[in-house]
This record gives structure tokens, sequence and C-alpha cells, in this order.
């Protein structure tokens, strides 16, 4: 059965934000306002982390260290490390949810806007520090795991700057996880029950909850490392009588979520764009939102498979294969459930849905390799070496990643209330993806090979798959670049956006792009579930709100 | 020539089917097996490969196929049909899952059990130890008669209770391995062991965490200051191969590597007694020489490098104090 589009039935309030762009640099208590500081913070330090993943890649296009040399190489990876996944990643998760849910919702801003604001202001210094400590001369240099000893004898000040950064961002997402859930149970329109949310909204209870249970773990293993560090306490340290494995324990009892907490926002963007973009329902709304909250479970009863090879006994590294390999299963039902969303629909193959397609079929590579590094004898092989670098960067560049840049471009005139440029979009897209694969793809194989990850220096027999990479990783380098001149160029110049471009059904498109201040003129009534998608309803004009959604309904 | 729907899927399935086994035999990305544990490790990954090339071919051949051929048509603005699940498929694909999962949990099980993971032996923690002393304390580093050896790969089930015919004492420190024959006393900065044999290493860490990785065995083992781990295991094919360090451990981490020659057990016997000899006659390596061999190494390869003198200055002073704790 097909339909023309549906329209929304309310009209959009007068799209003249009245918003100044010092707004943007102060203590904002809009939810939108701290979403956009959000994005453009946390891209800046993606640029800068992108920058030392580049001069990473450089220098290993030769055996020898001969451009960052030995010294500096383990300060610019953990720099690299650290940035991507705390001041990238999680922040534009954040990014995303602080703009999109109370407009999803219906809601005028977050349950606590005033802690809104903090959130977010915590983030800027702990970015801050790191880059200091660069300047410094004195990086951390321990990786981004900051495993002790190491972590105690390389350089205190690094370090120590390291410890405060981590800690000032897990509180920023801390407080970030209890405003998300707060507005979620409390500040939904009264019609909207949870099954009629966004799946994105779903995903996000999913994660806040992950981040309230595991972050105060990590908060508590660094200042105990902190400690260690300059108080000469003996927790981690063996010298001392103290034990390296529980901080391992420790650190990954929230770091293993982490990866859950960088992934499952975008689970949640990708089952919002395919949709809308596909002209389709999404496929198993239900499955979808439980396998958000399954993952959130199992998501943490998983953290010793990092911890296979090192102090971990026999029938415990058992127990985590197992728990390891049934996040296949949730993972599995999205991903299917997904490719079913797109299938017979009427694809609108722009930008976002390239980026939403390319997220699929990457994380797919990921999940598979996840798979397989679950099982402890393979791991036994492959862990801590390029196999893992090339699994963990298909999971969180080809997953979240691309699924970010998805988000960007499908919510871009929401936020903006331009157009981006399709073209430089599509071309950035295809950049990214061959630069991608030409970087990663080559790491499973020179790891099963035999080369570890995090040295400066490997076996010349590895020097042909290791340029390939560099190259990749260099045209992965210069996509940014027509995104950068997109975005600018269309945030003041582009097309002018109208309320709903795509003809989308969640109610963030109900009010103008970009929203008024306390983001829809009346409360908004909702019309339709979130992906009605090919419901007929030119001859139901005279039915009420009510009876047109019990149809809906019934339908389902 | 239009063919029906389903006899398209079926040749789309055996097709799948075909370059899925045979790919999972073939990619050719495993190095040489050279010892009983690798080819166990082998066979579930070539079994997980093919898994995973069926998956791949199928979810990726299903969202290319999309893209061709449910694009919007030029003008066509109505949607795509209304559907939102179908609970007979989304079972299915539930199930699928989960019988995978399940096969390759029993699978790795037993391929993990085979490689004497599961031996009780390896799984015995007594806990941290000290590494040092430390003033005011009594306790030492090793309480005499207290079996450290604990985590890590053990006996296969047909070795255990028997003791390996090879132990070799594994001290990991920045940036270099010894091997120590505590039956004879040899010091080596290889490891030498003969094929065919039961080996077992102690591993012990120095400084900081280090790891034990033989990529042609398929075996790792992080050595973890304070606690001894071990890997148990039989060297096949005679040879040598790298013997790396797989875990972070300063700036010169991607340097620390050595060698692991398979002998056949009489090269492995001249070799002992060579070197035995040498040790009596006060030619045999020492620790401090082992260190001095790869301070030197060191300073080799790190001469085009941007480090100063002094930096690989403090790391050879840095060794007289590692040697007090030895």
């Amino acid at each position: 059965m097909t339909s023309t589009s549906v329209e929304p039935k309310t009209s959009p309030p007068n799209p003249e934000p009245e918003r100044h762009w010092k707004d943007f640099f102060g203590f904002s208590t809009d939810h939108k306002v701290i979403g956009i500081q959000y994005f453009v913070t946390s891209f800046f330090f993606y640029l800068v982390a992108g920058l030392m993943a580049t001069s990473i890649r450089i220098e290993l296009a030769t055996p020898n260290p001969d451009f960052l040399g030995a010294e500096n190489y383990n300060g610019v990876l953990t720099l690299h490390g650290t940035m991507m996944i705390f001041l990238w990643i999680v922040p534009t998760g954040a990014a995303f949810a602080n703009y999109l849910i109370p407009l999803m919702i219906g809601a005028k801003d977050m349950a606590f806007p005033v802690l809104n604001g903090l959130a977010f202001w915590l983030v800027p210094p702990g970015g801050v520090l790191l880059l200091t400590s660069l300047i410094l001369n004195q990086p951390p240099v321990a990786g981004w795991t900051s495993y002790p000893p190491l972590s105690l004898i390389s350089g205190e000040v690094g370090e120590m700057m390291w410890i405060l950064s981590v800690l000032l961002l897990g509180t920023s997402s801390i407080l970030g996880g209890i405003n998300f859930v707060t507005t979620i149970f409390k500040m939904r329109i009264k019609d909207m029950s949870l099954y009629d949310m966004p799946l994105f909204c779903w995903s996000m209870l999913a994660t806040s909850l992950l981040i309230l249970v595991s972050t105060p773990v990590l908060a508590g293993a660094l200042i105990l490392l902190s400690f260690d560090l300059i108080a000469g306490t003996a927790f981690f340290n063996p010298t001392g009588g103290g034990d390296p494995i529980v901080y391992q324990h420790m650190f990954w009892f929230y770091s293993h979520p982490a990866v859950y907490i960088m992934i499952l926002p975008v689970f949640g963007l990708i089952s919002d764009i395919l949709p809308v973009h596909a002209r389709k329902p999404i496929f198993g709304y239900k499955a979808i939102a439980y396998s958000s909250i399954a993952i959130a479970f199992l998501g943490n009863i998983v953290w010793a498979h990092h911890m296979f090879t090192s102090g971990t006994p026999g029938w415990l590294r058992v127990f985590f294969m197992a728990a390891t390999m049934i996040i296949a299963v949730p993972t599995g039902i999205k991903v299917f459930s997904w490719v079913a969303t797109v299938w017979g629909g009427k694809l609108r193959l722009n930008s976002a849905m390239l980026f939403a397609i390319g997220f699929v079929s990457m994380f797919l590579i990921g999940g598979l390799s996840g798979v397989m590094v679950a099982s402890v004898p393979f791991d036994i092989h492959v862990h801590d070496t390029y196999f893992i670098v090339a699994h963990f960067h298909y999971v969180l560049f080809g997953g979240s990643v691309f699924g970010i840049f998805a988000g960007i471009y499908h919510w871009f005139p929401k936020m903006v209330g331009r157009m981006m440029n399709e073209t430089w979009g599509k071309i950035h897209f295809v950049l990214t993806f061959i630069g991608f694969n030409l970087a990663f793809f080559p790491m499973h194989i020179l790891g099963l090979q035999g080369m570890p990850r995090r040295v400066v220096q490997y076996d010349p027999a590895f020097t042909t798959l290791n340029q390939v990479c560099t190259v990749g990783s260099l045209i992965l380098a210069v996509s940014t670049l027509p995104f950068l001149v997109n975005a600018a160029w269309s945030w003041f110049k582009g097309p002018i956006a109208g309320a709903n471009p795509w003809n989308a059904l969640t109610l963030e498109w109900q009010t103008s792009s970009p929203p008024i201040i306390e983001n829809f003129e009346e409360e908004p009534v909702l019309w339709s579930g979130p992906y009605d998608y090919g419901v007929d309803r030119e001859q139901d004009d005279d039915k009420s709100v009510s009876e047109l959604l019990a149809e809906v309904k019934a339908q389902m | 020539m239009k063919l029906p729907t389903s006899i398209t899927t079926l040749i789309a399935g055996i097709l799948v089917t075909l370059i899925s086994l045979w790919y999972g035999q073939h990619h050719g990305w495993m190095p040489e097996a050279a010892s009983r544990e690798a080819p166990l490790v082998d066979d579930l990954f070539n079994m997980m490969m093919t898994i995973a090339t069926a998956l791949f071919l199928l979810i990726q051949g299903a969202l290319i196929i999309a893209i061709f051929r449910f694009r919007q048509k030029p003008g066509d603005n109505t949607d795509g049909p209304p559907l939102e699940g179908d609970i007979g498929l989304e079972i299915v694909w539930t199930a699928i899952p989960v019988v995978i999962v399940m096969v390759l949990s029993v699978y790795s099980f037993e391929v993990y059990n085979e490689m004497g993971g599961l031996d009780p032996a390896a799984s015995r923690d007594p806990g941290p130890q000290k590494t040092a002393v430390v003033p005011g304390t009594a306790m030492a580093a090793t309480l005499p008669g207290q079996d450290k050896i604990a985590l890590g790969v053990g006996a296969s089930p047909k070795q255990q209770g028997n003791n390996a015919m090879v132990n070799v004492d594994v001290l990991g420190l920045q940036y270099a391995w010894i091997f120590t024959y505590p039956d004879s006393g040899v010091v080596s900065g290889e490891l030498h062991v003969p094929a065919g044999q039961d080996v077992k290493l102690k591993i012990a860490a120095q400084d900081v965490i280090h790891a034990v990785w033989i990529p042609q065995f398929r075996l790792k083992q992080d050595a973890i200051p304070g606690r001894d781990t071990q890997l148990r295991f039989k060297p096949e094919v005679t040879g040598t191969y790298p013997l790396i360090c797989a875990e972070l451990c300063g700036a010169y981490h991607g340097a620390m590597r050595t060698q692991v020659i398979v002998h056949t057990p009489e090269e492995y016997d001249e070799w002992l007694q060579s070197q035995i000899a040498a040790k009596e006659h006060g030619d045999g390596l020492t620790v401090a020489q082992i260190m001095a061999n790869t301070d030197n190494r060191l300073a080799r390869q790190t001469q085009d490098w941007n480090i100063s003198p002094e930096a690989i200055a403090t790391l050879q002073h840095m060794h007289p104090q590692m040697h007090h704790h030895l």
C-alpha cells in the first residue's frame, strides 16, 4: 500500500529566531544552545584528535620512528584516543540528546536546565587540560587506558592532567545522564507513552542508565590512581603491595560500557533517520527499543573480555566470553531491523541516508569482528594487536562517526534553518568511505600476521600494508574538508529549510527551523506515531487526533 | 529470461554458502602455525571467517540491492508500504544469532580447554605479591614454599598433573626479555625450545606490565608485576619466530622484541650443553650482559631517532637499580 506523503497537522510557528550569536559563547540554559555548544566544541576536538591520528599514520608509513619519534609517539597516541572518546564521540552523543530529546517529546526544555549548562561547561576545561599537557611537552604517555604501573612511572604532570581531565568529562557525562533520564520520564507531552517516543529517546535512556551505573566506578579508579601517583599510596602500585589488575577491573567496568555509551545514541539516530528517507516505518519498533535496554544491561557484565590475556583465571574468561557473545543477539536484531526498514522502501539517497546506510554496513564489519574477539582462544592471539585497532575503528568510526555525520546531515536544517549542500555532502561521503576502508581494513590482516598495537617501530615486513593504511588515513583527513566548508557555508548561505524539509513525522519537525526559544508556540499535538510512513490519512480529515491515533495503533 | 524470485534466492543462497565455505578456508590471513595450539585456533578462526563471510554477503548484499532496487523514482513522492514488523521474521533473526553464538561459544570453550586454558592449576591465583622489599616490612618478594604459578594457559587436559619437560622463567623488563632455565641456571636473551616437547613459561615482570606474544604459536599472556602468569604449549615446527611485547610498556615498547628458536630435540640439547659449558667457563651470559646488549641494541636502533643521548643514559642508569631487585 502506498499513499501520498503525510504532512503534519500543526502549522509551524513564525521561524524568527530571537537569538544573538553571543548566546553561544556564554552560560546558556536553553537546551538547543547547549546542544550546539556541544556540537561545535566536540567537533573542534575531533579535528585536533584527527590531526593526531594523521600524524600517527605518517609516523607509521615507515617501520622506524622518524616523524614523531619514539618519545612523542606515545603521548600523541594517548591524547588521540582520549580525545576521540571523551571529547568527540561521547559529548556528540550528549549534543544530539540535548538538542533533540526535548523537541522529540514536546518539552520546552530539559528537566534541569542549569545543570545542563553546567554539564557542558565541564567539557572545555577537560579538553584544555589535555591540550595544555601537550603544550607543556609533558603529555600523558600511558595510553588512554593508563594502566599502572606504567602510568605511575612516566611523567606525573601529564598523567595528573589526564586524570583531572577525564574526571571532569566523566562528571559532565553523569550530570547529562541524570538530566536525560529525568527529562524522558517526566517531560513528555501527556499523550505520549514511552512507546510513542522516537527510538533515539529509547537509546538515550539506555545510554544514560549505563552512564549512571558505570562512570562513578571510573571516577573511583582515577581518584585512587591519583593517590598512588601523588600521595604515595599503593592501591595499584605493586612495589607497595598494590594490584594493577584491580585497576584494570575498575577501568573496564566503565570503559567497556563506554563503547555502548558511544554507539547506543548512534543506534538511536540511525533508527530515526532510516525510516524518514526510506519512507517506511521502522521495522520492529519494540524489538529495537528493547534491544537497546538489553545491550545496556549486558554491556555491564562483559568488561573482563578486555582482560583475557591479563591476570584473569580461565573460568572467568569463559564466563565473560559467553556474556560477550550474547550481545550479538540484540545487536543482530537491530541490524536486521534496519535492513528490513530499508528493504522495499522508496530510498532518497541524500547525504544523511548515505551515511546512515554506510553506518549499517561498516558497523556490520565491526560487529562480525566483535563476535570473533569475544572468543577467548582467538582473542588470546589478537589481543593488543592491530586486529583490535581495526575492530574498534570499524565500531567507533564506521559506527559512531558515520552515524554522527548522518545525524548532522539529517538535523542540520532543523538546527540552523538552512539546508546543507548535497553535492558536497556526497563528496564527503565517498571520500570518507574510501579513506576509512583503506585506513582500517588492512589493520585486521596486520594484527593477525603479528603486528602489536601502540608501537612506533614495527617489523619491516609489514611496511606495504601500513602504507596503504597511511594513504587511507590521508584521504580520511582530506574528507573532512568538504564537510567543514559545506557546514560553514550552509550555516549562513544555504537555502532556507522550512519546518519540515524531509517530511518527517517526529515532533521536532513540527516546529520552526531553528525552533523558537521555548520550542513550540503551544504544546504540540501527537498527530501521528513517530514512524507512520505510508499510512493514508487523506480521507481521515474529519476524524479527531485520538481516533487517528487509535487507528494507527491498531495497524501496528 | 526472468527467473522466479524463489529460484534466484536459492541460487544466491547456494552461491553465498559456497563462497563463504571457500573463503573461510582460503583467506590466508594467519601466519605460519608452529605450535600444537595454533591449528586449534586456526580451525576456530576459519569457522568464524566462514560465518562472518556469509553474514557479510547476505546483509551487505541486501543493502546494495536495496540501494539500487528501492531507490526513489524521480517524481515519486509517495511513501513505501507501512510494514511495522513481522513476528515470524523477527523470531527467525533472533534465533539465527542465538544459534551462531551458542555454536561459537561451545566450540571456543572446547578449543580453549584443549589448549589448557581450564587447567585448574592455571586458575589458582594467590593474589598479588610485593615486588620489592618495602622499608618497615619484613615481607620479601617470594614466600618460600608457595607455588605462585597461576593465571594463563596451563596444561592441556591430557597433560594435566604432568610436569612440563622444559621449564623457562621469563622476565620482562623495559625493554628486554630475559629467559632463565631454572634446571640448569642458563640465562638467555632469546627463547630456545625443543620441538615436540611440552614447554612451560613462568612469566614475571620487573617494572611495568608487558605481554609475551608469539604470533606463530597463537599465544599471548601478560607479564604482571607482583603476580606470576604462565603459558604452556608444545612447539611443533622448527624455525625462528618473533617473540613480541604486546602491552604498551614505555617509549621503546615497539623495540621490545626477541626471538623464539624452536630446535629439534637434539639441537636443543646441544645448545643447552654449550650454554652450561660456557657458564662454567665463565663465558655465559649474565642478566647484566643481556641488559647491556639490549641497551646497545636500543642505542643502535635509536641513533636516528629524535632522542637525546641523555635519555639513553638515563635508561642505562636505571638498570643497576633494577638488577638489585632480581
